[in-house]
């Protein structure tokens, strides 16, 4: 069996571009799920507008690289205005209805073919990442130990973690705020933060547009990292992805949806690279599975991790298991 | 009263010129309801034709359960909407007002159903009380430098408020795991921080044990008399004769007695919504207050409208424009 590779996969996908989109996405994700209890499930309509509004800027209308950034913000913006504004004075259940609803239209909006000569349809759009990556400081990739990224990936991972730290920071200064408590307070009851005068409605669409244009950064890097984006990879599997590494890393912890990524993808990774090596060294038998049945069981796998995980410890590895305790009063 | 002169606390408790009677005038009105109609399905739970309350009182609001009591307050404070009415407040209309601008304009409620925000400490649920922090607007809120003196001097003020409510010693705790009677106690705290003009307390002392409700009884006379209006629901006659200077009955929605508690508690109409029309004669004689307190201390006669017009009670929700707003919890109660 060739342990290193197993390795290094595994210790890339501790750092690698895909864990800084899903960590993007679920730093977001968490303003509205772990702190306000907004049942966002949605999240991956935010990453897509943002994604789409970069990609078509510049490919189809051949504007500035940074102009693109400007109207993928924008579109994230929007679309947190457009879904908070009928839903966010309902009971929480009608936005989760709502948004995953959304989230599909936009997709299949981005993959219709009567809008295709600007999105691409089912294809999607390349040819806009050049400008960012004639920015690319590296000339080399590095080759570490276990580590090996060729520069462009270099170049993604130094801007990546970048806006996964200054997203943190704003989460973690939003949150030990006083707007902050409000947020959190709306969570436990909104009619108790109503009774004391605060405009709860108002709070709630603040949240849903922060937590919206965090996320909507990992729809840059992903895109970026990809130097390509696909209609079909804004599906509703992505939110679910972000809510298992939201919980998996404790909710409304400011590090949570770091650790969760992570581990999410290091999990995920490690099976789906040691499970086709013990096929081909037999110690896994045929009949048992082959090759190409390894990877729904790694995913089977994965997905019993994280019930057990939620069983032993249903506050997730960052989680204070005194809150968790209070729901049983 | 005359209108020039700020009323005094003696004026303010001053009843001895209102008629006694349902929709009494006021000398000084701070809030002022007529024609307030709340219907679910076939059941009226609220009809208050005129409804004064004196400014600086202490007013107490009681009647059987399911009298319409915590509908009313609903409908006050914008957690509800009426089919008809309308109300002021300080002489401004505040009907179809949202709830957290009743509250901005100096009314707070209390719930009869405790809503201690569980998962915030103790102290974080008093600080989030006070009004017009710099730090809850989001971008001054990043930068700490912008609030921290203001917060500061809230926590002191709320820390305060907690010594004389008995927790300070569970101000780091989750108010979650506060005992039923600690969350009353939290949330009353927790409405003063406001510093309302006037507060609303839907049965504040139910399961406080009795010292502490006297001492907190001492509290709110004290609020009343730096000018504070205070209007609470209650069922222990006791508490209300301690410390209210009128008293509002309710019966089936309606407003059908008004008095200083030993009136009330002597009033036929009273004992009648007590303990339902046609109760035991002997009700009526000189020992009436100690019959209707019996009935309302001990097991209460079941003479809610509900009951005596047998009004359909499945229909309501699908009828309720407001029912999202509404707590399910408050609906139930
Ligand atoms: N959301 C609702 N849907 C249907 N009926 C309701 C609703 N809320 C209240 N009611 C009914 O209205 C009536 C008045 O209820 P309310 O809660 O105001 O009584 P209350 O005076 O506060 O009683 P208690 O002293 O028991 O708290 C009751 O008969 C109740 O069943
Ligand atoms: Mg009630």
């Amino acid at each position: 069996m060739d342990w290193n590779t197993i390795f290094s996969v595994t210790v890339e996908s501790l750092i690698n571009p895909t864990t800084i989109v899903y960590a993007l996405a679920a730093i977001g994700l968490n303003v509205h799920f772990g702190y306000t209890g907004l049942l966002n499930f949605g999240q991956s309509a935010f990453l897509g507008v943002a994604a789409y509004g970069l990609a078509m800027s510049v490919a189809t209308y051949g504007l500035p690289f940074f102009v693109g950034i400007l109207v993928g913000l924008a579109g994230a913006v929007v679309l947190a205005l457009l879904l908070g504004v009928p839903t966010l004075r309902l009971r929480a259940d009608y936005l989760a209805i709502v948004t995953i609803a959304a989230a599909e239209i936009v997709r299949l909006l981005f993959r219709s073919v009567s809008l295709s000569k600007w999105t691409g349809g089912s294809d999607g759009l390349q040819r806009f990442s050049d400008d960012f990556y004639s920015r690319n400081p590296f000339t080399t990739g590095v080759n570490l130990w276990l580590f090996s990224f060729d520069r462009r990936e270099l170049w993604v991972m130094v801007v990546g973690w970048t806006l996964v730290l200054i997203a943190s920071l704003v989460v973690f200064l939003a949150m030990r705020s006083p707007w902050g408590r409000v947020i959190k307070a709306i969570r436990e009851d909104e009619d108790a933060v109503r009774s004391l005068g605060k405009n709860v409605f108002s709070y709630k669409m603040q949240s849903l547009v922060l937590g919206g244009v965090l996320g909507s950064l990992g729809g840059f890097v992903f895109a970026l990292s990809r130097a390509a984006v696909q209609p079909d990879t804004f599906g509703t599997e992505f939110t679910f992805y972000m809510y298992a590494i939201v919980i998996l890393g404790g909710a409304a912890r400011v590090l949570g949806p770091i650790l969760g990524a992570a581990l999410f993808w290091v999990l995920l990774n490690f099976i789906n690279a040691l499970l086709p090596a013990m096929i081909s060294d037999g110690l896994i038998p045929r009949w048992v599975m082959d090759a190409n049945q390894a990877g729904a069981v790694g995913y089977i796998l994965v997905g019993a991790i994280l019930i057990l995980l939620l069983i032993f410890r249903p506050q997730g590895i960052l989680g204070d298991k005194r809150e968790v305790m209070l729901d049983a009063r | 009263m005359p209108a020039d002169a700020p009323p005094t606390v003696a004026a303010a408790r001053d009843f001895s010129n209102v008629p006694r009677q349902p929709g009494a005038a006021k000398p000084d009105p701070i809030l002022v309801a007529d024609g307030v109609v709340r219907r679910f399905g076939g059941l009226t739970a609220v009809d208050v034709a005129h409804l004064e309350i004196q400014r600086g009182s202490i007013t107490a609001l009681i009647g059987p359960n399911g009298a319409g009591k915590t509908t009313f307050f609903n409908l006050l404070t914008g957690f509800d909407r009426p089919d008809a009415g309308n109300w002021q407040f300080n002489g401004q209309p505040l009907a179809g007002v949202a709830p957290h601008l009743v509250a901005r304009r100096g009314m707070v409620r209390t719930f009869q159903l405790t809503k201690a925000l569980s998962r915030l400490t103790v102290l974080d649920n008093m600080r989030l009380g006070a009004t017009g922090q710099r730090g809850e607007r989001f971008w001054p809120g990043l930068i700490p430098a912008v609030w921290r003196d203001q917060e500061r001097l809230i926590t002191e003020r709320a820390e305060e408020l907690l010594v004389r409510f008995k927790l300070d010693a569970k101000r780091g705790d989750f108010a979650g795991s506060l005992s039923g009677g600690q969350r009353k106690l939290l949330e009353m705290a927790r409405a003063l921080m406001v510093g309302p003009e006037m507060v609303m307390l839907d049965e504040p002392m139910a399961g406080v044990n009795p010292a502490l409700t006297q001492s907190l009884l001492g509290h709110v006379k004290g609020l009343r008399d730096d000018g504070m209006t205070v209007l609470f629901v209650e069922h222990d006659m006791d508490m209300v004769r301690d410390i209210s200077d009128w008293v509002v009955v309710m019966g089936q929605g309606r407003v059908i007695a008004e008095g200083t508690p030993d009136e009330v508690m002597a009033d036929e109409r009273v004992i009648d919504a007590y303990l339902g029309a046609h109760h035991d004669g002997a009700a009526a004689t000189g020992d009436a207050p100690e019959v209707a307190e019996a009935a309302v201390d001990g097991e209460p006669a079941e003479t809610g409208p509900a009951d005596v017009d047998g009004a359909p009670r499945s229909a309501p929700t699908a009828e309720d424009p407001a029912g999202e707003r509404r707590s399910e919890g408050e609906a139930k109660a």
